[in-house]
């Protein structure tokens, strides 16, 4: 692949497009910035411009404040950024998330950004995207990693829940995403109570609930008016760095839950302290990631953050041309 | 298999000893025979399926998933049994009947012949879910290490029929899987008999005391001896047929087989394991490289033999002894000892004394540095199963201290999640703080708010769960001993660490340094 010809490169800032002089999920400060989805490795604060989806630009605006950059532009529909059209396409990962598509240097790439296929009831469902190149995330890019169905994990919740009626059930899930996942996926398991956040998921769960996904009954989780009994029993969803925190000593006897893909992994539960590892991610597991490239069916595949070595070389058995892009600067530990 | 494998998963994310005891327990109860004596023998160890190597099954995997996948995904799972789990292709239909019976999956994977061994495991893998699939190739290895020892796995026993766990451990060895006439022990039937020969007995088991405690007592009462910092034992000769139990009722005699070697009598020896050179006692550190070895040198053998330092009696040419009192078994062993005329295998002398000060001063100055205080024992007691306060007490020596600066923190688990309560610590090399141990006990529970406001406070930096503090916060820590650890990078080891107070007192730069640690090694050691 000639350089000079490619529509898409990769720089220390992020992946840069040449004809449309813009980055995509930069990781320091730029002039023109198209983000896929707000989790903070992908979406920083303080570039000159951001085009992204609606919901995108308003969780930018809720985690760093309305100035977060200096213009931003809505994305709909196909839109001319210099020589380059671009497009955003659900990415079924988060609430706003999406897939780039950039039309430049006579190919199509489809930048996918976090993906994920299987049904999430608090964001748009993943769509496919025909391409030239694609580019794809590897976060869980080993044969070990098949995400079970996440309602056979809300059952073996629920089936602790009643087994220690005296006990607080706490569930570290990512502040963004994962945190309304749960509780979606937990009203779907029939579990109407009132269920408890730590503050640092306010106003991000006040957000989805404006944008019509129906979390029911939240209260706040940090309260004096609550005794350290009266928690027993109940369900209580906080950012996993709020187990550090003396915040956790306020419940009775908590069993340390976590909603994560590493989960399925033993010795990663372990390391984290976790008594009830429950296996949700809003990634694409192995076999979803290995079926996409091949329905996609793309020239070219180019692999990046994670486990990219195993993706190439699946791509390599396949006889698929790849390469690693070795970007640097997104984390798979926020997951 | 789905419930074990669910007792299984359990058991890996429960790291509280009550609750693994519970989860046992409850396993025990809603499970039929024999699948919950497989199990038991499972986590004891005593299901002995030896032909399943881990060679073979990472062949079974690679020839199912390319080598180089294979090899990242183990790399990064970091278990064999595990990563195969999680690999193995699903098949393209589902099984119909996916809960396997595990009596049969035992059954077959002990009748099958090494040439049939795979494809019978392909097979099964192909039928069970990752959990089961877990569960069932550590079922085939044999190495379970899920969390749980061979006496807690007892103890869970013993608790779920409220049998004392001393009786369970007498009849241990001469029961096999599936315990059958065990579980009908724990449901309310007879005691089973154990025909075996060369059983075990319970231990008898001493409580701790001082000087002030001693002052009520009559020194005139007590025979007094020396405690040595060894592994106790049972040495136990029975018709030709030779064990060597720890005090739990492990056979740790494959490791010791020149000691085995030399029981030449027919009786019951409570004693200290030790490493004998002629009249030399070798160091604990000496014994641990005996220890847990499947196969034992000639080398080792010579360089570290092991030997018996006796301390009583149970039984003597068909004889039980274990009502006497102690003095007449204790002429009884020393007669026996003399008879038996090994040098490797002598009876701990007794101390003379006719005060309590008289032998606080013999504690005081022990002759031998392998010594860790004194053992008294009535004189008119007779062997007992446990720990029973009165008739024997240890009066161990004062630990050794040093004071220490925190590095390093942890989280704790269950009533201690949310505090930061496993800590490790180090003393100064140079101008560098090296670390020398981990503690997680010792202090009262404000002493525990106390160290984990100050680690809050205090964070520098963070490495997944672990915290390192500010260089600033002085303990005193106890232990039991230290040994040379290449795996150190303060090439020392102690024993029993704990944190015994916190020094606010002291800065920082008065804390220990290594040369202070290193004159305390042993002087073989040193």
């Amino acid at each position: 692949m000639a350089r000079g010809a490619s529509p898409l490169i990769p720089k220390p800032e992020g992946l840069y497009c040449p004809s449309g002089d813009f980055f995509i999920d930069p990781v320091r400060p730029v002039d023109r910035a198209l983000i896929t989805h707000g989790h903070a490795d992908h979406a920083r604060a303080g570039h000159g411009a951001v085009m992204a989806t609606r919901q995108t630009l308003d969780i930018m605006a809720i985690r760093y404040g309305a100035d977060f950059t200096a213009t931003r532009q809505e994305a709909g529909g196909e839109t001319r950024v210099g020589d380059a059209t671009v497009s955003f396409h659900p990415a079924g990962h988060v609430l706003g998330s999406a897939q780039i598509s950039v039309k430049a240097a006579g190919q199509r790439v489809t930048v996918s950004g976090d993906y994920a296929r299987v049904p999430n009831a608090s964001c748009a469902a993943w769509e496919p995207v025909p391409c030239d190149i694609f580019v794809t995330e590897a976060t869980f890019g080993l044969p070990v990693f098949r995400h079970p169905d996440p309602q056979t994990e809300m059952a073996k919740l629920l089936e602790s829940v009643r087994a220690f009626p005296e006990r607080a059930h706490l569930i570290g899930a990512y502040s963004l995403g994962k945190a309304q996942r749960v509780i979606m996926l937990l009203r779907e398991a029939g579990w109407d109570a009132p269920i408890f956040i730590h503050g640092a998921l306010q106003k991000l769960c006040d957000y989805h609930l404006a944008e019509g996904i129906p979390l029911g009954d939240l209260r706040p989780a940090t309260t004096d008016k609550m005794k350290k009994a009266e928690f027993a029993g109940q369900i209580i969803i906080a950012p996993p760095s709020a187990f550090e925190a003396t915040w956790a000593q306020r419940f009775p006897d908590p069993v340390i839950a976590f909603a994560s893909g590493w989960m399925s992994v033993r010795a990663r539960a372990r390391q984290r302290g976790v008594e009830l590892p429950l296996v949700i991610s809003d990634h694409v597991d192995w076999p979803d990631l290995t079926r996409t490239i091949t329905e996609l069916d793309p020239a070219e595949t180019w692999v990046t953050h994670g486990r990219e070595d195993a993706v190439i070389r699946w791509c390599e058995l396949q006889g698929r041309a790849a390469i690693p892009l070795h970007l640097a600067g997104y984390e798979d530990e926020a997951e | 298999m789905r419930e074990f494998a669910h007792l299984l998963e359990r058991l890996a994310f429960t790291p509280q000893r009550n609750g693994k005891l519970r989860l046992l327990g409850r396993y025990f109860g809603a499970t039929p025979d024999p699948e919950r004596g497989l199990a038991l023998a499972a986590l004891t160890g005593d299901l002995k399926l030896r032909a399943v190597t881990s060679s073979m099954l990472r062949g079974l995997a690679t020839a199912r998933v390319d080598d180089q996948l294979f090899a990242a995904s183990y790399d990064f799972v970091g278990d064999l049994a595990e990563t195969i789990a999680l690999i193995w292709p699903e098949p393209e239909t589902p099984p119909n009947d996916p809960d396997l019976p595990l009596p049969m999956l035992v059954e077959e994977l002990r009748s099958t012949g090494k040439a049939g061994l795979p494809a019978l495991i392909a097979s099964r893998l192909d039928a069970l879910n990752p959990s089961e699939r877990y569960a069932y190739l550590k079922l085939a290895t044999g190495g379970l290490r899920v969390g749980v020892s061979a006496r807690l796995a007892r103890a869970a026993l013993a608790e779920y029929g409220e049998l004392p766990l001393t009786e369970i451990e007498e009849i241990w060895h001469g029961l096999t899987p599936p315990y059958l006439e065990l579980f009908q022990w724990a449901e309310g039937g007879e005691k089973p008999v154990s025909a075996a020969l060369a059983p075990f007995r319970p231990v008898m088991l001493s409580t701790a005391t001082d000087l002030d405690a001693l002052q009520s007592l009559d020194p005139a009462d007590f025979a007094a001896e020396w405690k040595w910092d060894g592994i106790r034992v049972q040495a136990v000769s029975d018709q030709g047929t030779r064990r060597l139990y720890s005090r739990t009722g492990e056979d740790i005699g494959g490791a010791f087989p020149d000691l085995l070697d030399r029981l030449d009598f027919d009786g019951v020896i409570d004693g200290e394991l030790l490493v004998r050179r002629g009249d030399l006692v070798g160091s604990f550190g000496d014994l641990q490289q005996r220890l847990n070895r499947k196969t034992v040198s000639k080398k080792l053998l010579a360089s570290h033999p092991a030997g018996l330092r006796a301390y009583d009696l149970l039984l003597w040419g068909g004889r039980d002894l274990r009502q006497m009192p102690f003095e007449s078994r204790r002429a009884r062993l020393e007669a026996a000892i003399e008879g038996l005329d090994d040098r490797r295998i002598d009876a701990s002398p007794l101390l003379p004394f006719d005060t309590w000060e008289d032998l606080a001063a013999l504690r005081a100055d022990p002759p031998d540095t392998v010594i860790e205080g004194i053992m008294l024992k009535r004189r008119d007691s007779a062997y007992l199963a446990g720990r029973i306060r009165g008739p024997w007490f240890k009066w161990k020596r004062d630990p050794m201290v040093i004071d220490a600066v925190l590095m390093y923190a942890q989280r704790g688990h269950g009533k201690r999640s949310g505090y930061y309560s496993d800590f490790t610590f180090g003393v100064w090399d140079g101008d560098e703080l090296v670390p020398v141990g981990k503690a997680y006990f010792g202090f009262t529970d404000e002493e525990l708010k106390d160290l984990d406001r100050f680690v809050r406070n205090n964070t520098v930096d963070r490495f997944g769960p672990v915290r390192a503090v500010a260089q600033k916060k002085v303990v005193e820590v106890a232990f039991e001993g230290l040994n040379r650890s290449a795996r150190h990078k303060s090439g020392v080891a102690m024993r029993f660490p704990r944190i015994s107070r916190i020094r606010d007192d002291k800065p920082a730069g008065e804390a220990d340094r290594i040369e202070t640690l290193r004159d305390m090694l042993p002087p073989e050691l040193a």
